[in-house]
């Protein structure tokens, strides 16, 4: 695909944006333990000025402007790094870098500046970076790969306090859930881009294929964005990634990360609800999730959950807005993502902060911390009251946005919507309560709070901010309407009032306050039903996500001993044999079958006649000695003489290569043989040295009509000439080995000296790993 | 096994240990154009401290590349896979050879090319690859 002519590296403002963020991660990572002050002002630092650069866009964005940037990567497989900066991506991109800036400020502090903070801001950083990847990418591959650095930067963060099991458990949970629907989501953008004919996402969703293949690609793409944005059935890894420190869980999982899926969303929805299947699929998991996670909320103690399970029931919502896909429906999606950007990052904040204070987040034993922490109190309530939804705060504008895009639709929608806002006003209202209200003196119970002190500023200060705005957006609605605007991309598909009018839809919204507040009074007799509804219900009949994910992963575990006990019988005779035996079955069949016999030509230089005599002897003599080392050092000149050989035929790299090759494999061989008895030791039984002989015999026969076959049977003009023609002129070399492996196959050489790095590790770990359990048995 | 230093061949590496890595670097920037190249060059390299290890002992072998394994492994594929970013640095596709010219004060004006920075980081990883095999299976051989 030929892009717009490629430009200097200097002056591409949006790939910097990313780049500088990966750069100030790995100097974090690298030099900022002994600076953890350091560390979060220039981590920070970073994060606002790519905040400062995306709010100076705004004027080019909301009058109708793109940026867009092209990096070529493997250009043949339209892989590229195509960034495009619209008006979805610089809302969210604000999001990304604005809460992570307050954030890492704030980590700072809930670290209390210790040890781990360099490491958590890396992490956090480096994460900032792929969202803001998943954010401008344009290319559906660029995309996914920054999908999955989220994933793998998420996983990091879940489990950053490694040395807690459950933390790992979780970490691993998430990874392996969201890996799962990237996966397919990977399967899917390959065969969307496969129907488009293009892999760029604006080209494919301005004209969107149709068809079979392209309905399997959208559920693909669906089962990512579904795992990712925690929709059920895969909803369960959310509340479990709460063992992540708060700061994390107030950023990845209530903030960016999980908005990543309703994104996408929010991207190709416009272009596919059309189709059938889309809307009811969508919008219906989307309802299912906010129902049931505004339900299970209202039965949580720990304060992180609570909001957790908040956070997986405002995702149904966005899903279902994002899915129904019209413009008013989007618009009321962005202004939702934003409003519950700016309140519930603050209240996961809170949530921290008293944690730090009290090491508590049970709302049964939090007691009196109204009076204790007034500022965490007064910025709860600002954030609070917007997730309930109640004039004059954002969430109430986004909310009544969203419930008359649902009105224009169907009012089966509506009640099921307010439905859910009931349960998010009971539930806000359960945190609030639980975090700062007084409870009842009761016996088994310490209540603590009691001694906590204030808060400290850098705990308060990035809490209090979103929730200002959040105040400030709900009081001049104006002030945020442009930007949404440029999202959609038609003025007037929706409108953002502080006061809508006497409309039905303000009814709606009174009157889920009030059943609410209802539902929060009887709290009790709600605990109640829950609590036997789980038992006689769902716990019996309903097979649970995480149920299944746990199965699932016990069975693939007995499975996986299963098959190592049969495949890893830990003989070398039998790899060698099955390996062998493979050799002869597979590509031995197809040379006996699929090959003429070749003639034979025996001219050639005099000397090769030497050289393979020396070749031959020594593999003869091999078979005769009974000590291994004499074996390895015939074998090595087996070697030597192949080098021969080859500088006969003028291949002195191919020579010089293995001469040193064989050199080091006889130091290497030494090495093993001293763990191994000095003689070979005969075959017990003789049908294991007849098979040995079979095998052997077969394998040598082999080799030789492979040699004799490949030699006479090149039918299509070899590559060889290419590279013989162009090394000079293309690769700069005359050594056209050299320039084969370094410029024209490079790619694969930096495959195979990974593979050599890896093998180089696996030496380590198995020695290491030897050593250790030989002294393990010395010990006791 | 017990070690025991040979005088014959501790001088003879004294000869030789310099010439084989002077001989290593040679191979690695000649590769290019004459036979060599980062691969040959990293097994010469790798030959001469197998010498070291074969005449000296472990200790000296440490003593004389002072690196940790992995490092020198891990700056390898950074080379490389660095190498392949020059030219995309440039806005032209992964792995293209970007050749520049470089005026050195002794050696007048010399030719470098990205190719020459990869083909280093071959060369290293091989190396690593040797080291690291010497230091894990030999050192147990003396224990």
């Amino acid at each position: 695909m030929p892009g717009p002519p490629p430009l200097p590296f200097a002056a591409l403002p949006v790939f910097w944006l990313i780049g500088s963020q990966l750069v100030v991660a790995a100097l974090v990572l690298a030099a900022g333990r002994r600076r953890p002050r350091s560390a979060v002002i220039v981590s920070a630092g970073a994060l606002a000025a790519a905040f400062g650069w995306l709010a100076a866009q705004v004027g080019t964005i909301t009058s109708g402007g793109v940026v867009v940037e092209h990096l070529t990567w493997v250009p043949h497989l339209g892989v590229s790094l195509d960034l495009r900066l619209d008006g979805l991506a610089l809302i969210m991109g604000m999001v990304v870098t604005g809460a992570g800036a307050l954030i890492t400020l704030y980590s700072g502090a809930y670290f209390k500046w210790g040890p781990p903070t360099a490491r958590f801001v890396g992490y956090l950083t480096a994460f900032a970076a792929s969202m803001l990847g998943i954010v401008v990418s344009d290319n559906l591959y660029g995309l996914f790969v920054f999908w999955e650095l989220t994933t793998i930067t998420s996983y990091l963060l879940i489990g950053f306090e490694d040395e807690k099991g459950s933390a790992r458990a979780a970490a691993l949970q998430a990874l392996l859930v969201t890996g799962v629907g990237g996966l397919a989501m990977l399967g899917g953008l390959v065969l969307l881009a496969q129907q488009a004919g293009t892999s760029s996402l604006a080209a494919l969703l301005a004209d969107p294929p149709g068809g079979t293949v392209t309905t399997v690609a959208l559920l693909l793409v669906l089962a990512g964005a579904f795992t990712k944005s925690a929709q059920v059935p895969f909803h369960f890894w959310l509340p479990g990634a709460m063992a992540a420190p708060t700061p994390a869980s107030a950023y990845l999982h209530s903030a960016t990360m999980v908005k990543a899926g309703v994104f996408l969303l929010a991207r190709i929805s416009p272009a596919f609800h059309t189709i059938p299947f889309w809307t009811p699929l969508v919008v219906g998991i989307g309802l299912t999730t906010m129902i049931l996670g505004a339900w299970r909320a209202l039965r949580q103690h720990d304060l992180k959950l609570l909001l957790a399970y908040g956070t997986v029931s405002q995702l149904g919502l966005l899903t279902a807005l994002f899915g129904m896909g019209t413009p008013a429906a989007v618009y009321a999606g962005v202004a939702m993502l934003l409003a519950h950007a700016l309140f519930k990052a603050p209240l996961f904040l809170v949530v921290g902060a008293i944690d730090k204070q009290t090491h508590c987040r049970d709302i049964r034993l939090l007691d009196g911390l109204a009076r204790r922490m007034p500022g965490a109190l007064a910025v709860a309530l600002a954030a609070g009251l917007s997730m309930a939804g109640v004039l004059p705060l954002f969430g109430f504008v986004a909310k009544e946005a969203a419930f008359e895009a649902l009105l224009a639709r169907s009012p089966w929608l509506l009640a099921l919507v307010a439905a859910s806002s009931a349960l998010t006003v009971a539930y806000t209202a359960r945190a609030l309560w639980g975090a700062f209200g007084r409870k009842p003196v009761s016996a088994q119970a310490d209540l603590v709070g009691a001694k906590a002190g204030g808060t400290p500023l850098f705990l308060l200060l990035p809490a209090a901010l979103p929730a200002a705005l959040g105040l400030a957006f709900g009081l001049l609605p104006g002030l945020a309407a442009p930007l949404l605007e440029a999202t959609v991309g038609t003025a007037g598909a929706g409108a953002l009032k502080l006061w809508p009018g006497l409309k039905p839809a303000l009814g709606v919204s009174a009157a889920t306050l009030l059943a609410g507040l209802l539902l929060f009074a009887r709290r009790d007799a709600v605990e109640r039903l829950q609590r036997a509804g789980h038992r006689r219900l769902l716990a019996k009949w309903a097979p649970t996500g995480e149920g299944i994910y746990r199965r699932a992963l016990a069975g693939l575990n007995r499975s996986a001993d299963r098959v190592t006990a049969v495949v890893q019988s830990g003989s070398l005779p039998v790899y060698l044999g099955i390996i062998l035996l493979t050799v002869i079955l597979l590509p031995g069949s197809a040379l006996v079958l699929g090959t003429a016999l070749p003639r034979v030509d025996f001219g050639g230089h005099w000397a090769q006649f030497l050289t393979g005599g020396v070749v031959a002897a020594a593999a003869l003599a091999i078979l005769r000695v009974r000590r291994r080392m004499a074996a390895v050092v015939l074998l090595g000149a087996v070697g030597y003489g192949m080098a021969g050989l080859f500088i006969v035929y003028g291949a002195p790299d191919l020579a010089l290569t293995q001469l040193l090759i064989e050199t080091l494999g006889i130091v290497i061989f030494a090495l093993v043989l001293f763990r191994l008895p000095p003689y070979f030791r005969e075959a017990r039984w003789r049908l294991g040295r007849a098979l040995r002989l079979g095998v052997s015999a077969a394998v040598g026969l082999f080799v030789t009509g492979a040699a004799l076959a490949v030699g006479t049977a090149s039918r299509p003009p070899p590559v060889s000439a290419y590279f013989n023609e162009n090394a000079l002129s293309a690769g700069g070399g005359r050594n056209v080995v050299n320039v084969i492996l370094t410029d024209f196959r490079a790619l694969d050489t930096l495959g195979e000296i990974t593979v050599v790095a890896t093998a180089a590790i696996g030496i380590a770990g198995l020695v290491t790993g030897a050593v250790r359990s030989r002294r393990k048995r010395q010990e006791p | 096994m017990k070690h025991r230093p040979s005088l014959i061949a501790q001088t003879g590496l004294r000869i030789v240990f310099h010439t084989l890595v002077v001989l290593s670097v040679y191979l690695l920037a000649a590769g290019h154009n004459a036979p060599g190249g980062g691969f040959i060059g990293g097994l010469v390299v790798g030959a001469a401290l197998t010498l070291v290890w074969a005449v000296d002992g472990p200790q000296r072998l440490r003593a004389t590349l002072p690196l940790p394994t992995f490092t020198v492994i891990g700056l390898g594929l950074l080379a490389a896979a660095a190498a392949g970013t020059i030219a995309w640095a440039q806005g032209r596709p992964f792995f293209e050879a970007v050749a520049f010219g470089l005026d050195l004060p002794l050696f007048g004006k010399v030719k470098l090319t990205s190719v020459f920075l990869f083909d280093a980081g071959v060369y290293l990883v091989v190396m690593g690859m040797v080291l690291g095999i010497l230091v894990n299976l030999g050192e147990e051989v003396e224990a």
